[in-house]
């Protein structure tokens, strides 16, 4: 086992972990550990772009954009951290532009701008055009932009390198009103490296997460194979809590039994939705903006249509969006990835005929909760000095129970920045905390007991069977019912979890092993998503109960946060302790959230 | 601006055929693939598995499916699963190809589909290879925006036609299809690589970059782009559907032009 040393450690190396890097790494000796080499990471498969209140193409500014965000994620955003996020929005788009983005651009040379779901101007009296964009490979733009950059910087990566545990002391102090807590601190972290299956530990005074979503929950996601919530399951695994897990978005267009990602800039760009019968019916759900209504309400809508029998195909299971009225080349010149994937995956052809669609799993809007400086919390209150969070793995909160289209490549660089700059401050006058003893025991116990089991059950077995009980009983429609069966289900493949076997037993690559430990993240992470969601009696955001399917601010107008405690119970699941956190208020008053 | 051509039809008849469709067919292969594991034997082998799959299944099912239903321990690297990461090119019945976009139909399943490691880089495990090599030859070319005098407080202006000017280099996902399909490479190491050449034009024809000159000069090099033979293989094998033999013989003429 080796040692190494540094002031930053970030973990991940997707637009967070790379943003933070090239500002953490001109100031503090920083790594970056990542289980992909840095341009695999799935910002690289973000499509439709990044919004900004630019105001390049027409009126627009910040102030708009943070009601938008607000109002989107149904109030339950914190809404000074929105506030920052469309400021500084403003800049990251600069800035982006400056290390080299190739932003399509107006008649003019600017940066050019494009419509998205629930961005508006002047508080919903119309859509608006904010979304910065690179044709639809925005995301594939800014990944490798960000690469770029940290190439020239010179930033230090360790490639295929899997961080498996987070180092944490925990310390005897006292309030400021004199009671007795834990403080914990952060050590370090232990990575083990692919290639040669050796475990490294590395001490740092600031640690960064950066390890994105956790989309293989479900079966039918845009998420890539890798995204495990290996971040989350760490973090949850020594006692730091989870914030709103119970928020995941369905994208509403997901190529039907693919789940590969439509971009919503298709709807942007004039496609719409039809029905069976050919009917645009989200005139019938929205009639101010239709197509462009909120992600959630638009999958919702998309779901209820086919259920009530209104699906198209064979199975009639799906919708369909039409692009048949936009010009072929207007497609091509602002949409060619997403109808190449409709030609290679389905067949068919955007041009003339419309494309089956359906909801697919798409982003957490929960996750590790942080501050508005990166900085992650213990509790409602308490920071843990030097650790940091950005990115899909963090929960800062400014998605609150939907996230909006574009929000999420903005607040990658928003707050993979802040978390970069603030965490090399940090580490030029704090000191390293002691690793404890033994430090990687924990993970080399964790490896040993998947690496020698001797048990008959399969890994993909039980992922296969986890993710289609989450689309079953989880996904935009649920119902206590449904919930609690999902539960039950998780509850028995963490049973048959403990009776499993891999094959490869050897050093190099074994990926079956790192499948073997990213599920054990996925079964924790579906545990807490769905005990939250059966707690939450309310529909609110992408969380849709039918048994309560009104949003009910008096009881439930805050986070959930979920502790592993041993000692603890909720929802009958043993280890799990449940908590709130206020919702931080500004200057919006919650409103009925109509389109 | 709408973008949208005409205001579409609130409802409109659709055809019976929409959305193809009917049952999805299955079909029976033979995947032949090619094994290494150094931890076992120094000796490549190759191994052949019957399998079951749909008509929309690509490679990467049928990877998975061995993977995850009969062998565990074969190996190969893959994340988006739909063509835009660049973690899975594979040399598929002898030509460098992305697992995920391959589609099982489109290839011949009355015979075996063979699968192996792309050519030119040091295998390490079944179909995984040792990238350093690769991405060293892209860090050489300063991947990156250099750009001189003061930035502008707003962002930089740049026509849409300059923007277009470089478009297609921008793709790149650095796969590797390219380099290791070309036969220079294969022999010569040392060679940057279509990769790397396309990554350079990405930045030589910006009109806000004012490194070109530098890079020119690396690519005038013995490794650089004069060791291309114009094969055409990278061009063939880019998933990306780039113009990577164009890009380089458009990075060549600028190092011509500049000499006179
Ligand atoms: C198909 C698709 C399209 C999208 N389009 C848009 C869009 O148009 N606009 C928008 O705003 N948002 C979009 N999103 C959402 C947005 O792209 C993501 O939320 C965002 O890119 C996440 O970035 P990240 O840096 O947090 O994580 P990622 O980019 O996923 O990076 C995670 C990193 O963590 C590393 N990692 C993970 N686990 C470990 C571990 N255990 N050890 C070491 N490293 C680890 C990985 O190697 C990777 O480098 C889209 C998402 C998808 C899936
Ligand atoms: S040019 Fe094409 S084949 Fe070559 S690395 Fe880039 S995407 Fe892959
Ligand atoms: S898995 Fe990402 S390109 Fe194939």
């Amino acid at each position: 086992m080796q040692v190494h040393k540094y002031d930053v450690v970030i973990v991940g190396a997707g637009g967070a972990g790379m943003r933070a890097a090239i500002e953490s790494g001109q100031r503090a000796r920083t790594a970056v550990l990542t289980k992909l080499y840095p341009t695999r990471s799935h910002t690289g498969a973000a499509q439709g772009g990044m919004c900004a209140a630019l105001a390049n193409v027409e009126e627009d500014n910040w102030e708009w954009h943070t009601f938008d965000t607000v109002k989107g994620g149904d109030y339950l955003v914190d809404q000074d951290a929105a506030e920052v996020m469309a400021k500084e929005a403003i800049d990251a788009v600069l800035d982006l532009e400056k290390m080299g983005l190739p932003f399509n651009r107006t008649p003019e040379g600017r940066i050019d701008q494009r419509r998205f779901g629930g961005h508006t101007r002047d508080h919903g009296k119309a859509p608006v055009r904010r979304a910065c964009y690179a044709a639809d490979r925005t995301g594939h733009m800014i990944l490798q932009t960000l690469y770029q950059n940290c190439v020239k910087h010179n930033v230090e990566f360790y490639n295929e390198y899997y961080v498996l545990d987070l180092l944490i002391v925990e310390e005897d102090a006292v309030r400021e009103d004199g009671t007795a807590y834990k403080q914990k601190r952060v050590a370090g972290v232990v990575s083990y490296d692919l290639a040669s299956g050796e475990l490294h530990v590395f001490q740092a005074k600031a640690v960064i997460f950066a390890t994105g979503g956790a989309g293989k929950v479900f079966k039918t996601t845009s998420n890539a194979h890798t995204l495990t919530g290996d971040g989350m399951g760490i973090a949850f695994r020594r006692g730091i809590p989870l914030e709103d897990m119970e928020f995941f978005q369905f994208h509403p267009t997901g190529l039907a039994g693919l789940g590969i990602l439509l971009s919503e800039a298709a709807r942007g760009e004039g496609a719409i939705l039809r029905n069976s019968e050919g009917e645009r019916f989200m005139e019938r759900y929205a009639p101010t903006i239709k197509d462009l209504a909120p992600r959630d309400i638009v999958a919702r809508s998309m779901a209820n249509e086919v259920r009530e029998g209104r699906g198209a195909g064979p199975n009639k299971d799906y919708v369909l969006l039409d692009l048949t009225h936009l010009e072929p080349a207007h497609i091509d010149a602002k949409l060619p990835d997403i109808t190449e994937f409709a030609r290679t995956y389905l067949g068919v052809e955007p041009y003339t005929e419309p494309v089956p669609v359906y909801p697919t799993a798409h982003y957490a809007m929960g996750g590790v909760p942080t501050n508005i400086k990166g900085e992650v919390l213990q509790d409602n209150d308490t920071i843990i000095p030097g650790l940091y969070a950005a990115g899909e793995v963090a929960c800062v909160s400014v998605h609150g129970s939907n996230r909006l289209g574009t929000n999420s490549l903005l607040d990658i660089n928003v707050f993979g920045k802040r978390s970069g700059i603030n965490a090399a401050e940090y580490a030029k006058t704090a000191d390293y905390v002691e690793l404890p003893e033994n430090p990687a025991n924990e993970t080399i116990a964790l490896l040993d007991s998947v690496r020698n089991a001797s048990g008959t059950e399969r890994i993909a077995s039980i992922r296969a069977d986890l993710q289609e009980t989450m689309d079953t009983n989880m996904q935009v429609f649920r119902t206590a019912d449904s919930i609690a069966k999902a539960l039950s289900d998780i509850e028995a493949l963490r049973e048959r979890y403990r009776n499993i076997s891999i094959q490869d037993k050897g050093k190099r690559f074994n990926l079956d092993l790192l499948e073997a430990v990213e599920l054990g993240f996925l079964l924790d992470l579906a545990q807490v998503m769905t005990v939250a969601a059966l707690h939450r009696k309310e529909s609110r955001g992408g969380h849709y109960r039918e048994d309560f399917p009104n949003r009910d601010d008096a009881n439930w107008m805050k986070h959930t946060m979920l502790y592993k405690d041993d000692a603890a119970e909720t929802e009958g699941i043993k280890g799990l302790r449940f908590g709130t956190k206020p919702v931080a208020f500004t200057r919006y008053e919650p409103m009925e959230r109509k389109y | 601006m709408s973008a949208s051509t005409v205001e579409p039809a609130s409802k409109v008849e659709l055809p019976a055929s929409v959305g193809g469709g009917g049952e999805i067919p299955t079909f029976d292969i033979t995947l032949r693939v090619r094994r290494y594991n150094p931890e076992v034997s120094e000796e490549s082998h190759w191994d052949e598995y019957q399998l079951t799959m749909y008509g929309t299944d690509r490679v990467l099912d049928a990877l998975h499916k061995v993977k995850w239903e009969l062998d565990g321990s074969l190996s190969f690297r893959r994340s988006c699963a739909h063509g835009v990461c660049g973690s899975d090119a594979m040399r598929i019945n002898g030509r460098n190809r992305l697992a995920c976009k391959t589609l099982l139909k489109d290839l011949d399943t009355s015979k075996p589909i063979t699968v192996e490691p792309i050519k030119g880089l040091p295998v390490e495990k079944d179909l995984i290879v040792d990238m350093e090599p690769f991405f060293q030859s892209y860090r050489e070319i300063m991947p990156f925006l250099i750009s001189k005098g003061h930035a502008p407080t707003k962002e930089r202006l740049q026509s849409a036609e300059d923007r277009e000017r470089f478009d297609d280099t921008t793709k790149c996902i650095l796969c590797a299809a390219c380099t290791s399909s070309c036969p220079v490479f294969w022999t010569d190491g040392q060679y940057f690589g279509p990769a790397a050449i396309v990554n350079a034009h990405r930045f030589i024809f910006d009109s806000r970059d004012d490194a070109g000159d530098m890079r020119l000069e690396i690519l005038n090099d013995k490794e650089g782009v004069w060791r291309c033979r114009t094969v055409f293989n990278c061009t063939e094998a880019c998933p990306r559907g780039i113009q990577v033999t164009k890009a380089i013989s458009e990075v060549k003429q600028a190092i011509l032009a500049r000499q006179f």
